[in-house]
């Protein structure tokens, strides 16, 4: 994985601190010419990864990745699925079986009898893997090392104890993508212990970390344990704990962390990303 | 170690039930739910056992609490049957169909000495604790006008109805949209004890109200808007927030900031003349297991806390659900049927 990893927030009107900023960014990147125009700049910032939900916007934005290869040849996606609010604003109307026939591909009678079948013979893991699938289609032809398992579901089946689900995933995404699967989470050393109970060695771990220990369930301390003495390759993501911390001083505690292999930021300017990569250009070196 | 049990395994059901089972103080004895598609995930994937007979769960675990999360409309017979077995009940929102029902269940809890408490998440979230303690401490003074909303994009076209379409169910925004934004108004300023007129809007849906704007007047005097729209995609997820001016300033606050205005020096330790503006980041406590957000871990840890003694059973009771019960049922009576 590379350094430095863009993300997706600022595209699709996540904020963590203010219901105001979070409008602006909706109305700023309301055609998709303005998020293409800010990839672009996390590109020219010398960025290669794109770590994005697959939100339907997505599939828009990979269409223009496919058409300019000259462009963007060595343009990678980390997918991270699912799109959370598709599902839970559905399960709130739809009940939870009816957003999984909503959104399981085909039907009982449709050409993906395979789906159906899963249904009949309760194969959850079958239709874990046609979910999969579906929200993989917008990717075809794109480069997805890695792909990751969003935290509210990485969450959730660690609350529920069901590891196999999500071993059932990180085979999955290897076996059918030759991808490695990343999990999201807001619990980090819970979910290391987990899934290194499942044999899931060295896995590729996205948590919030951050200075002022915000989203850092269970405190900052036993984080910072779990760096130094664990092994894993972690992703440190709200690195500015929602905006509560200047940039600078944000990085600068990152890069300073032992095994943070990649920082993920979003940054809607020019400005910001290029200073983003600077500082923690600089704060790397002067480690080195 | 308490033994909690869950009976309704929906949305809410289930992520009580992941926050239950990351939590170091409780045994989840079992779960019950008649959808086989969910009881069948759990039972072949989980550590849980599964019940589709709740009787069956209490007789052979006897839990020490059970989690209710099923459609509002079986509150009021579950919670009465758990509450004479002597079992300590959560129970989601919102609490009951009418306030007749919980005002029984209420007393009930009381006479059994039972720990009591309902899923409204809001008053567990760090700026709208603030703003209650700013209106408690008395530093806005008198207050003159309060304006309360939500907006979100729960039904954004028309389609087809389910039992959130039901308004004998529990269904439709006033229930199950706008009973948060009334028991914060309840909570952080005074009970709802009239509503001067109340307009219930549908926008898609055709047996319930999409929409609820209501002029309301509190126990304590105090008057103001509740406006509340589950039909508005230009937001993301529901957007709950609060209004409140008084003689000495002016409070806007929302689950993700709270900007403080005080018209003078005369204000509480971390404040100043003029406006202030705070993040949740700065007012949120840390919790051990975090699933949507710390308030929903945060309301399970004080049940579960009340049940073990530790905590007083003071927020989210059966009483304040009550309260915001009959504030539902105020708010339709005066209601123009526009539906």
């Amino acid at each position: 994985m590379e350094r430095i990893l863009y993300g997706d927030n600022q595209f699709f009107a996540v904020n963590h601190i203010s219901d105001s900023k979070s409008r602006e960014q909706a109305m700023k990147f309301k055609d998709n010419s303005a998020i293409i125009k800010t990839l672009d700049f996390a590109i020219d910032a010398g960025i290669q990864t794109f770590m994005c939900t697959t939100h339907d916007r997505i599939a828009q934005i990979c269409d223009t990745i496919r058409t300019n290869p000259n462009r963007y040849g060595d343009f990678k996606i980390y997918p991270c699925m699912p799109y959370a609010h598709k599902y839970a604003n559905a399960v709130t109307e739809l009940g939870i079986a009816g957003t999984v026939k909503q959104y399981v591909p085909g039907n009982l009678f449709g050409t993906m009898f395979k789906g159906g079948m899963a249904f009949v013979s309760k194969d959850y893991l079958k239709i874990m893997e046609l979910l999969i699938d579906a929200e993989m289609k917008m990717f075809k032809g794109i480069k997805t090392p890695v792909i990751f398992l969003q935290n509210v579901i990485t969450d959730l089946l660690l609350g529920l104890g069901m590891v196999d689900i999500l071993k059932g995933f990180y085979d999955y995404v290897a076996k059918k993508y030759d991808a490695e699967a990343g999990f999201i989470t807001m619990n980090m050393p819970l979910l290391l212990d987990t899934l290194e109970s499942v044999g899931i060695q060295n896995p590729i771990i996205c948590a919030s970390i951050n200075k002022v220990n915000f989203r850092m369930s269970g405190g900052k301390e036993i984080y910072e344990e779990t760096l130094r003495t664990r092994k894993f390759r972690a992703i440190a993501m709200q690195v500015l704990g929602g905006g509560a911390i200047p940039p600078k001083e944000a990085l600068e505690y990152v890069c300073s962390l032992p095994n943070v292999e990649s920082i993920l930021f979003g940054a809607s300017s020019k400005g910001n990303i290029e200073n983003t990569v600077s500082h923690i250009n600089y704060f790397d070196e002067a480690k080195n | 170690m308490i033994k909690v049990g869950l009976i309704g395994a929906g949305k809410m059901g289930i992520s009580h039930l992941a926050i239950l089972g990351a939590h170091p103080d409780v045994k989840v004895v079992g779960v019950c739910d008649t959808a086989k598609m969910v009881v069948g995930a759990l039972e072949k994937y989980s550590k849980f056992t599964c019940y589709s007979d709740y009787r069956k769960m209490l007789e052979k675990e006897k839990p020490d609490a059970v989690f209710v999360a099923l459609p509002t409309k079986f509150h009021y017979n579950f919670v009465k049957e758990l509450l004479q077995k002597k079992i300590h009940v959560f129970a989601e929102k919102p609490f009951c169909l009418n306030p007749e029902q919980g005002a029984e269940l209420k007393e009930l809890a009381k006479v059994n000495g039972l720990v009591n408490q309902v899923g409204y998440h809001n008053k567990f979230i760090g700026t709208f604790k603030e703003v209650k303690r700013l209106i408690k401490g008395n530093y806005l003074g008198e207050i003159h006008h309060f304006v309360g909303e939500a907006y979100g994009p729960v039904v954004v076209k028309k389609k087809s109805d389910t039992w959130r379409s039901d308004p004998a169910e529990g269904g439709g925004c006033l229930m199950d949209y706008a009973s948060h934004v009334i028991d914060l108004i309840n909570d952080i300023l005074s009970p709802v004890a009239l509503a001067k007129g109340t307009d219930l809007k549908s926008i898609y849906s055709s047996n319930v109200e999409d929409a609820v704007y209501s002029l309301l007047e509190l126990e304590n005097g105090a008057t103001g808007i509740l406006s509340v729209n589950w039909s508005d995609d230009t937001y993301r997820k529901m957007s709950t927030s609060i209004t409140i001016m008084g003689e000495k300033g002016k409070i806007i606050s929302d689950a993700n900031e709270l900007k403080v205005y005080f018209k003078d020096t005369d204000c509480p330790t971390g404040y100043s003349k003029g406006w202030n503006v705070k993040y949740i980041t700065d007012l949120t406590d840390q919790v051990d297991f975090y699933l949507r957000g710390e308030e929903y871990s945060a309301q399970v840890d004080y049940f579960v806390k009340a049940v073990e003694g530790k905590v007083p059973n003071d927020i989210n009771t059966f009483e304040s659900a009550w309260l915001t019960d009959r504030a539902i049922s105020i708010i339709k009576t005066k209601a123009k049927a526009t539906i």
